[in-house]
This record gives C-alpha cells, sequence and structure tokens, in this order.
C-alpha cells in the first residue's frame, strides 16, 4: 500500500468538496455519479494504476484508464489535478469558456491525463479494447482500466464489445461498472432494467468480481484483487456497487441529483459534510 | 483533348486491398479491422502477411470504429474495412466523437460506395457519405478515380497524421492514371486542358468526364477536365485558377448533389468567384436494385449527361 485508507479516504472527502465546488461554481454538470466514483477515483490513481503524471498521449509502459461515462468528468478532474497532471487551481474553470476542463471530457483543449472524448455514452470500452490490443501488439504488459456507467449499458455497442473482448482474450483489461441503479429518469430497474449484470457478462466469457465501491479498503482490494486476475484469458469485469451522491446525505440514492446543481444554501450542507483535507482549489 | 487509353479493367477495392498491403510492408504499426467482409475489401494479402495485425471485429462496425481508435493511443495507424454505408451513416457518432474529435489517425475505408454498389439496392448504395464525412472537421476525405490511384491514395493516407475517410467502389473500371504516381493529398490532378467550360470529377465519374471531353470536342467544344480526389481539404486554387479561364463550372460525382463535391464547389465559387455551375449528381434521391450500368444511366450519372449539363451552363455563361 502506497498510503493508509484513512489517507485515502481524506483525498475522496477532498476529492468530493471539489466536485459540489466545480458543479456549483457553473450551476450545471453532474455531481450525483461523480460523488459515487470519488472513492474508486481514489483508489486507482493513488493506489493501484502504474502511471506517470508526466502525460504522454501512448502511455508505453503505463496502465491506461478510460472513463466511457464522460458526464462524471467533475470527479476525473479533480482526482487529476490532485495527482499531478496539472494544477488544482484549474478546477475553478470547469465548464467555463475557453477552459481545458470541458463539460466532458476531450483530448481537444489537450488537458493531460485524457486519451479520448468521451459523453456520447456507451463507446469507451470499444476504445479501451483498443488500446489493449495496441499494448499487446506492443509487447506491453501493462493495464487497461475502464469505468462504465450502469446506465450506458442501455446501449447496444457496448455488447458488441462484451462480445468481442473475451473472444480475443483481452485479458489486460479491466472494466468497472458504477452500478448506482440511477439515471436520469429514474432508477435503472423503471427505465430499462439492468437485471442480472454478472450472469450476463458471465455469459458472455468475463471473469466478474463484485466490490463495494464506496468502502475505500473494498475497492482497494478488490482493484488489487482484478490486477491479479488478469493474464488468464478473460478480460475482468468489476461489478461495483455504489451510490449516487455518496457523500453527501442529500443527495444520497437519488436520481434527481445526476445532473442538478447544488445552490449556495445546499453547497455549505455539502461542504459541512466533507473535510477540506488537502486544501480547497 | 488529351487521349487516354486503358488496357484493362479493375476495381478500386482491389487498388485499396494491393494499396494496404504495401502500407503494411512499409510500416510495422499500420494494422487493419473487418466487419465481416475481407472478400469485399480485398485484405486477404494484408492478412496473409500480418495476420497478428489485422482485427476480425465481426458485424460490429460501431465496436469497430471505437477499437480503431483506441489503437492509435498505442502508436497504431488502423485502417478500417467495411462498406461504405456501414463506414459512416451506421457509425456517424462513433466516428464524430471517439476519431475526429479526439483527432485520432483513423483510417475509414469504405468500399461499395454509391450506385455501382448495383443489385443489393438502396440500403447499401449510400449516396450521402461524402457529405457527412466532410461535415466533420479535420476529417479528410478523398474518392480516388481508378485502380492506380486507389493503391497510391491508401499508401499515401498512412503517411498522413489524422483521420481520412477513403472511397472507392466495387466495379471494375477502365485503369487509365499513372502506376507510378505520387498521390498528394488535397492536389487536384488535371487531367485535361481546355478553355470552354470546367469539368469536376471525383471518383468513377473521372473516366466518364474523359468520355464526355471526347464527345464534347466534337462538338468542337474544348474542356478543361480536372479529377478532385481530394474532396476536403478542396484544392481552391487549381479550381478557381481553371475557372478563371472557362468562366463556367460542371461538377460530377456519384453521390447526392445535396452535400457532396458540387457544393464544395459552388460554396468556394460564391464566396471567390461566381460562376454559372451545373451539378451531375443524383437528385435528393435514394437508388435501387439493377447493374451499375443501368443504374448510372437511369440517376443521370452518364458521359452524356455530362455533356448535356456542359452545352447549359454555357449557354448560361453566353447570357
Amino acid at each position: 500500500m502506497k498510503h493508509t485508507i484513512k489517507e485515502l479516504e481524506d483525498i475522496a472527502s477532498q476529492i468530493r468538496r471539489d466536485i459540489v465546488r466545480m458543479v456549483h461554481g457553473c450551476q450545471s454538470g453532474h455531481p450525483g455519479a461523480s460523488l459515487g466514483c470519488a472513492d474508486f477515483f481514489t483508489a486507482l490513481y493513488f493506489e493501484v494504476l502504474n502511471h506517470k503524471t508526466d502525460f504522454t498521449m501512448e502511455g508505453a509502459g503505463e496502465d491506461l484508464f478510460f472513463l466511457s461515462n464522460g458526464h462524471i468528468s467533475p470527479v476525473w478532474y479533480s482526482t487529476l489535478a490532485h495527482a499531478g497532471y496539472f494544477d488544482k487551481s484549474e478546477l475553478v474553470t470547469f465548464r467555463k469558456l475557453g477552459s481545458r476542463l470541458q463539460g466532458h471530457p476531450t483530448t481537444h483543449e489537450h488537458l493531460p491525463g485524457i486519451r479520448i472524448a468521451s459523453g456520447s455514452l456507451g463507446q469507451g470500452l470499444s476504445v479501451a479494447i483498443g488500446a489493449a490490443l495496441a499494448k499487446k501488439l506492443n509487447g506491453d504488459q501493462s493495464h487497461i482500466f475502464a469505468l462504465l456507467g450502469d446506465g450506458e449499458l442501455q446501449e447496444g455497442q457496448n455488447w458488441e464489445a462484451a462480445m468481442f473482448a473475451p473472444f480475443n482474450k483481452v485479458d489486460h483489461l479491466i472494466a468497472s461498472v458504477d452500478y448506482n441503479g440511477q439515471q436520469i429518469d429514474g432508477p435503472t430497474s423503471k427505465v430499462l432494467a439492468l437485471d442480472d449484470l454478472q450472469a450476463k457478462f458471465e455469459a458472455f466469457g468475463w471473469h466478474v468480481i463484485n466490490t463495494d465501491g464506496n468502502d475505500m479498503q473494498a475497492i482497494v482490494e478488490g482493484l488489487h484483487y482484478a490486477k491479479t486476475l488478469t493474464g488468464k484469458g478473460k478480460p475482468i469485469l468489476n461489478l461495483m456497487s455504489t451510490q449516487m451522491g455518496a457523500g453527501v446525505d442529500y443527495m444520497v440514492g437519488s436520481h434527481k441529483w445526476h445532473g442538478t446543481a447544488p445552490n449556495d444554501e445546499q453547497l455549505a450542507s455539502a461542504l459541512a459534510q466533507l473535510p477540506e483535507t488537502l486544501g480547497d482549489y | 483533348m488529351k487521349k487516354y487509353t486503358y488496357t484493362e479493367k479493375k476495381d478500386t477495392r482491389s487498388g485499396f486491398g494491393a494499396g494496404l498491403h504495401e502500407a503494411g510492408k512499409k510500416n510495422e504499426n499500420v494494422v487493419a479491422l473487418c466487419a465481416d467482409l475481407v472478400g469485399s475489401l480485398k485484405m486477404d494479402a494484408f492478412i496473409k502477411d500480418f495476420p497478428e495485425r489485422f482485427t476480425q471485429v465481426g458485424i460490429a462496425e460501431a465496436n469497430m470504429i471505437g477499437i480503431a481508435a483506441g489503437m492509435t493511443i498505442g502508436g497504431k495507424i488502423p485502417f478500417t474495412g467495411t462498406f461504405a454505408n456501414f463506414s459512416t451513416g451506421r457509425v456517424y457518432d462513433q466516428i464524430r466523437q471517439s476519431v475526429a474529435y479526439s483527432n485520432k489517425n483513423v483510417k475509414i475505408c469504405a468500399s461499395h460506395a454509391g450506385l455501382t454498389l448495383g443489385e443489393d439496392g438502396a440500403t447499401h448504395q449510400i449516396l450521402e457519405d461524402i457529405g457527412l464525412m466532410k461535415m466533420l472537421p479535420g476529417m479528410v476525405v478523398i474518392n480516388p478515380c481508378d485502380y492506380n490511384q486507389t493503391k497510391a491514395a491508401t499508401m499515401a493516407i498512412a503517411e498522413y497524421e489524422g483521420p481520412v475517410y477513403l472511397r472507392f467502389g466495387r466495379p471494375v473500371i477502365p485503369v487509365f492514371t499513372d502506376p507510378d504516381q505520387k498521390f498528394e493529398i488535397g492536389k487536384a490532378w488535371m487531367v485535361n486542358e481546355g478553355t470552354d467550360v470546367t469539368i469536376i470529377a471525383t471518383g468513377h465519374m473521372v473516366w466518364k468526364a474523359i468520355e464526355a471531353g471526347e464527345q464534347l470536342a466534337e462538338l468542337g467544344i474544348d474542356a478543361e477536365i480536372i479529377n478532385i480526389h481530394t474532396i476536403k481539404p478542396l484544392d481552391d486554387e487549381a479550381i478557381l485558377k481553371s475557372v478563371k479561364k472557362t468562366g463556367c463550372v460542371v461538377t460530377c460525382e456519384e453521390h447526392n448533389k445535396f452535400g457532396g463535391l458540387g457544393e464544395s464547389v459552388a460554396r468556394l465559387l460564391t464566396t471567390e468567384l461566381p460562376t454559372p455551375q451545373e451539378f451531375v449528381a443524383t437528385n435528393d434521391t435514394f437508388g435501387e436494385s439493377g447493374t451499375p450500368d443501368q443504374l448510372m444511366s437511369k440517376y443521370g450519372l452518364d458521359a452524356v449527361n455530362i455533356v448535356e449539363a456542359v452545352q447549359k451552363v454555357i449557354g448560361r455563361k453566353k447570357a
């Protein structure tokens, strides 16, 4: 372990503060699933990922991460800043004119840490597979990580990719699903049920593990365990249960905070629940 | 009229296959992907020599575009292959976000474009692909005219950094360009110098324009014929220089006149040098089943249609 669980939890708390402040600052964006994935991003970038903050597009010899559900950009931007990819003072520009921190992540403005645009859903798993195939051709044994939203699994391209990866033994790939059960129009169970995702991915030939995405110890252990499963002929799917809005009591578990910004009073309430551990931007 | 002859007929898709094979020999980063149409795309030689650099994705074009985009991150130069319809309209958003907006070095290679796909009918005969692709910021759009030019274009785009749409076709047509030509992206090819009218043609329509030029010469009309193989970026200079001399223009393409080469030329001329223009193109329609020749005739894409358009546009010039 590079950090103690307490240290990682402190980082996640700061990232959560950043998320609500960024979304409040431009009165737009997606706080719910950003908060829900703060523990995952912290574990990934501060504990699991073998990466350099001196960013190159190719990332030769490094683990790569791809975010498919690009709308949770606030959590990624804050994580990248605290990991050292760029200065955290830039977080204030989120979603503002001329910013590298676009509403959805993009390579277009050359923000270090981003390797593909995402936002239009369902495309990230294919891209991650492509990156994994290129690494294989290059004799690079590093890992490819991807995060997918659960709602975006309603996009058909995911299932093209899900069919491709096991058949072609893309086995240095660890895809996590942010299984919070919520989407814009309501619970996924009411909009278009995902049902038994474990059985579905296993039927396609994936090795599926389950983690609690809001328990730092569990997510760190789960991602380390996932790494031990690679190189054995199967891609890994981490079915990660999270709570939308985790860390802010009035946002927890509600699809209403998928894409709504807090007002001044709500911001104050959220920040009172989230200790400032690394200094606000 | 300069004399053009040919000794054989070949399909432009075979030019792609040969070019891909050559590009693969030259650069080990060239990789190929196909969505269950290896034979149609003539990828066999590449696959035989570089099996580890070929990815069969199955009938899953969206996944193919995403995988190709991802492979560029590891320094690969992916050539995706399927029919033009499935290369563009079916995967437009994947190309828009994962390739064009992300500025990935993917070569989208599209066979069976246009009416000359023939008997399969309108579901497969895309006539909108040039328009779709040229509207994407940063996308290069190329539609070569014969086997040799397609082979040269395929090799040239492997050396160009950035997203490219390469459009070619199914039928065998005359091979009349230089087998050792140097393909320059964005550079028009002067097929025939003339003074009375500028005929601008792309793809399969270039040979038709040559046939039309011969018929026009017999009528005493001296046609300048320009091959625009790169629709984007357009060779503004070559077009303006020619039109300044001739004072009228006919554009020829196996594509809907809405959104095609003709509109690109019209946009240029409207702002720089307003000029009478006629369009030889399909007119806001889908195709249908039939032989390639029957379809080109029925939808007004033959030499005779070019001759008529030239006579009409020259009349407008005089008026």
